[in-house]
């Protein structure tokens, strides 16, 4: 199982010249200064992208899938707002996570409701998990060379067989089927924890069949738990609070749960 | 033309949300690079009957933002069916213009705060991030007075105490910050009753003698 390729080869050269993160609000050059004829004295372009941070993390079992975000929102060094919501409800079954540019994700998380609305009009039922994943790959891949700088794990149940799947992306919608997947800036620090205790990697003494789905929602939920717990210790972009989703045969049901807040 | 980088600046606009409304705050300053070139200008703008605006980055930039919000309620009012835009509304509305200026990469330079009837207190920035919090600080505020705005709420606030938190907020940003001003407007928005924006005043109170101490 390969991690989705990482965001910035997607980026074109044009968008890759982001500020110094140390660099204060008011480093604007005097006016009257004569336009600088050598490149590296002018200063760099504007980007219109901006990284926010966040981690978020999909997991699923044989009855259940779990989706969890952090709250925090970072612009570098600072956090102006500590309340700010990754996760997005997309049906009954079906829930959504994105990482990356605050703005971004929520022009993303807009389109895809109103996308959603128009099938639920022409087909009087919601959209299954496959169908949603697959219109969430297709509204990536629409801005292919303009990209949605969001990296989203969806998660939800099979409508048919009631199995949870989660579904791992990036940038511009390459995405692949899984039982559990980590994006955003906690990725390096989470993604190997979940390998090894949730899909069973290495224990070899495990027969292959048992491996992947046999955690239960409860043992799941507190793997998550110390998950997040875990990356706030080390990544600076992740804190705050975490919202999880536990969806089941049930519904879906949201918990949150305070994280440092330093 | 497209603003590249922003020529006349607003610095920081600070905002605290209160148990009887919401008090937004910025100084009277437009920066032309290092100097202080216009000193009395406002900052805070009202077009609508239920908020108002507070605006930070390139002033032209603010000025279109308040002629499109202008027109926005002139639009409403020739409707002349009493209905108007809730704050919340207008917020949505801002970041969707902003979010579409950037993705055309021609962005408004700004950093936006809205403050509304019903306790709304709300950002967006030139990228079109939008949310609402308890307390908002932009540009340099966003470094030096947010933790003090966060230090200092209280969910049982009041807007008296609020309007001098972030009085004590500008103050300690016109000490420190190069382009900030001791002349400053303020904006009282009760939850309910009528909006209050201050004429541009001096902040009282400084006392640089400890100066020569602090390095």
């Amino acid at each position: 199982m390969d991690r989705p390729l990482s965001h910035s080869s997607f980026l074109p050269p044009l968008f890759s010249s982001a500020p110094h993160p140390l660099s204060p609000p008011h480093s604007v050059p005097h006016p009257s200064a004569a336009p600088s004829v050598n490149a590296a004295e002018r200063p760099a372009r504007w980007s219109p992208y901006q990284d926010n941070g966040g981690t978020v993390v999909a997991l699923a079992g044989r009855d259940y899938a779990i989706v969890a975000a952090d709250t925090r929102f970072s612009v570098s060094f600072s956090i102006p707002t500590r309340e700010f919501t990754k996760i997005t409800q997309l049906t009954d079954r079906v829930v959504l996570a994105s990482a990356g540019m605050g703005a971004d994700r929520q022009y993303l998380h807009k389109m895809l409701h109103t996308r959603l609305a128009m099938y639920r009009h022409q087909h009087q039922r919601d959209m299954s998990l496959p169908a949603a994943a697959q219109m969430l790959s297709n509204t990536l891949y629409s801005r292919r060379f303009f990209p949605i700088y969001a990296f989203n794990v969806l998660g939800g149940i099979d409508s048919a067989t009631g199995e949870g799947f989660v579904y791992g992306y990036d940038a511009i919608g390459s995405h692949e089927q899984l039982k559990v997947v980590c994006s955003g800036s906690g990725q390096a620090i989470v993604q190997p924890v979940l390998d090894q205790q949730f899909s069973g990697r290495q224990r070899y003494s495990v027969p292959d069949a048992e491996r992947a789905p046999s955690l239960t929602l409860e043992q799941a939920t507190a793997l998550v738990r110390d998950a997040f717990a875990s990356a706030t210790e080390r990544d600076i972009h992740t804190g705050d609070a975490l919202e999880m989703w536990q969806i089941t045969a049930a519904g879906v049901r949201q918990t949150r749960y305070e994280l440092r807040k330093d | 033309m497209h603003t590249t980088e922003p020529i006349v600046t607003g610095a920081s606009v600070l905002g605290i949300q209160c148990v009887d409304g919401v008090v937004l705050g910025c100084d009277t300053l437009a920066s032309y690079g290092s100097l202080a070139r216009f000193q009395r200008v406002r900052r805070i703008v009202q077009p609508g009957a239920d908020w108002v605006l507070g605006g930070g980055g390139e002033y032209s930039d603010l000025q279109e933002v308040a002629r499109l919000l202008e027109t926005m309620v002139t639009r409403e009012y020739c409707q002349e069916d009493g209905v108007v835009r809730a704050p919340r509304a207008v917020h949505r509305y801002l970041a969707r213009v902003m979010y579409q200026r950037r993705s055309r990469l021609d962005p408004l330079f700004n950093s936006l705060v809205l403050a509304g009837r019903g306790r709304f207190l709300g950002v967006v920035d030139m990228y079109g991030t939008a949310f609402e919090s308890h307390v908002v600080a932009t540009g340099f505020g966003s470094l030096l007075a947010l933790p003090l705005l966060r230090k200092a709420w209280r969910p049982d606030m009041r807007m008296e105490e609020g309007a001098a938190c972030v009085e004590h907020c500008l103050r300690v940003l016109f000490y420190r910050d190069c382009r900030a001003l001791s002349s400053v407007q303020l904006a009282r928005v009760p939850a309910e009753g009528a909006i209050e924006v201050s004429e541009p005043y001096e902040l009282g109170e400084l006392q640089w003698h400890v100066a020569q101490t602090v390095a």
